[in-house]
């Protein structure tokens, strides 16, 4: 079931006009935030379907941007979000695709700095919730609702062993979970759900094992 | 955790317990969290709820398009009149539903319940009721579990988005989940409230998504209006004991798949329906200088 919290349905507290459009793309920009990590220097942002069409009506451009300034849904500062990342220096280039996507209202976040960029494909399915489908190339579904960790890793036997084993060992409790790669035997990417917050010790930890070349933790 | 309105009636009525508390026990469980926590998350919810309803009956509410604002208002003023036809609860539960729905085209704050596109039906027939019926703060907040328990089935079994499921799924959805809550703040029984929510979403099914310049104000705030006055006769009816001859579930399900079949240009593109007449490009023109679709 995609939808498992009555607050889901009731909720979320927001800034108007629309769940899908504004507080949705809110969460699909705050999600790649804070995939990120950091304030970046530049957004390029792509709209598809629905969004696409009517963005600028339901103020989609603004609380993407608002998200990747780490806003949550109904913080007031989203209706001058694209004047606030000016003044930070982020570089914000939004178009409008004609592609035809599998949902209706999907985004493609790219940010980075000169350092490093993500890019992260997100959609809105309603009511304000939304669904990660694509990170840097890799497919994936991530509700962004729960704590999780995306570990990059080589594709190789043991490296989920590897990984589950850590969690056990530090009493953490797997709620969804999902691997894929772009080839096999090159890349690799386990998105992890899980139920507690992981902490620094046990992200180092993973860090360590010789299979698993980056973790990302995202907070509930 | 129940999957469709038949089970969630069964639930209630093999613990002899109300709608509201089987989603309480369900977020309960889900979370770990306490019952204090999980009413108190409900009671900020409604917090912002009752503060949109105020915000749009008492001040100079308007959009940036200048669409829409002040409807909400206007009808305040002329229930005090005494010679409104439809009735006073009738039309306070309107206009507060409309307040919500102005409050949230001026990118102010509300509460998604279950979209913001549709936010007024469920805290507009509330604070309508709220007159009538002097309900506990805790009966209001349990108001919102039991509209959320109905609003839960249809999210995972249908749909809540207009871009997926046209209008329909939004403002069809929270009248049929504000219907069910009615009937079990005025007293009705669990599986009155599934023959509410299945009276009033009939009557929505095949309502079409057709933002004026794409934006959640034309049509959108008068069809939360709408919602909330069927949500309250659907409700009436079912208390009457009333049934619906086509059970909940199935009309859910029906609703679905009229979804699924709605073309695009319908489903929250502005690219047909009421977007499409003269007026609403023009409107739409007007707005942005240049219609959307030739940007």
């Amino acid at each position: 079931m995609k939808y498992k919290s009555v607050f889901d349905i009731i909720g979320p507290i927001m800034i108007g006009p629309s769940s899908s459009h504004t507080a949705g793309a809110a969460r699909i920009g705050r999600v790649a935030r804070s995939l990120f990590g950091r304030k970046p220097k530049y957004a390029t942002i792509s709209f598809y379907g629905s969004f696409a069409k009517t963005y600028r009506g339901h103020g989609t451009d603004v609380a993407i941007v608002g998200g990747i300034l780490d806003y949550d849904t109904f913080d007031t500062r989203i209706v001058d979000a694209l004047t606030i990342a000016k003044q930070e220096g982020i570089e914000v280039k939004m178009t409008a695709e004609d592609a035809i996507t599998d949902h209706p209202n999907t985004a493609r976040v790219i940010i980075g700095d000169d350092d490093d960029k993500i890019e992260v494909v997100g959609i809105s399915i309603g009511g304000g919730k939304i669904e990660i489908t694509e990170l840097n190339g890799f497919e994936l579904r991530l509700s962004g609702n729960h704590p999780a960790l995306l570990i990059v890793h080589n594709d190789k036997y043991g490296a989920i062993a590897g990984v589950a084993n850590i969690l056990a060992k530090h009493e953490i409790n797997i709620g969804h979970m999902e691997v894929s790669r772009k080839e096999k035997g090159k890349e690799a990417l386990m998105v992890i759900e899980i139920d507690q917050n992981a902490d620094e010790i046990i992200i180092n930890e993973l860090n360590s094992l010789p299979i698993v070349q980056q973790v990302v933790k995202i907070h509930d | 955790m129940f999957r469709n309105v038949a089970e969630l009636i069964e639930l209630a009525e093999s613990k002899n317990c109300k709608i509201s508390e089987i989603m309480i026990q369900q977020e309960m469980d889900l979370t770990g969290r306490s019952r204090e926590e999980v009413l108190g998350f409900m009671d900020r919810n409604l917090r912002v709820m009752e503060e949109a309803v105020m915000r749009g009956i008492t001040e100079d509410v308007k959009s940036h398009s200048g669409l829409t604002g002040g409807d909400g208002k206007l009808l305040q003023t002329y229930i005090k009149s005494g010679k409104s036809l439809s009735g006073e609860l009738m039309l306070d539960a309107v206009s507060k539903a409309m307040a919500t729905n102005e409050v949230n085209a001026a990118m102010g704050t509300i509460c998604a319940t279950p979209t913001a596109g549709s936010a007024g039906v469920v805290p507009g027939t509330l604070f309508a009721l709220k007159e009538k019926l002097n309900p506990t703060r805790e009966q209001m907040i349990e108001y919102l579990f039991a509209a959320g328990a109905f609003g839960f089935v249809v999210a995972n079994n249908a749909s809540i988005s207009g871009a997926a499921g046209g209008c329909q799924a939004e403002v069809g959805s929270a009248t049929g989940m504000a219907a069910a809550a009615i009937v079990e703040l005025a007293g009705g029984s669990p599986s009155q409230s599934a023959e509410a929510m299945a009276i009033a979403l009939k009557n929505m099914l095949g309502l079409v998504c057709d933002p004026v310049a794409g934006l959640v104000e034309v049509p959108c705030v008068k069809r939360n209006a709408m919602g909330a006055s069927n949500a309250i006769v659907a409700a009436d009816m079912a208390l009457a004991g009333i049934v619906s001859r086509i059970p909940c579930d199935e009309v859910i399900d029906a609703m679905y798949k009229i979804g699924l079949s709605m073309p695009s240009a319908l489903r929250e593109t502005a690219l047909g329906g009421l977007a499409a007449t003269p007026t609403g490009r023009e409107l739409e023109a007007k707005i942005f200088g240049i219609p959307l679709n030739e940007k």
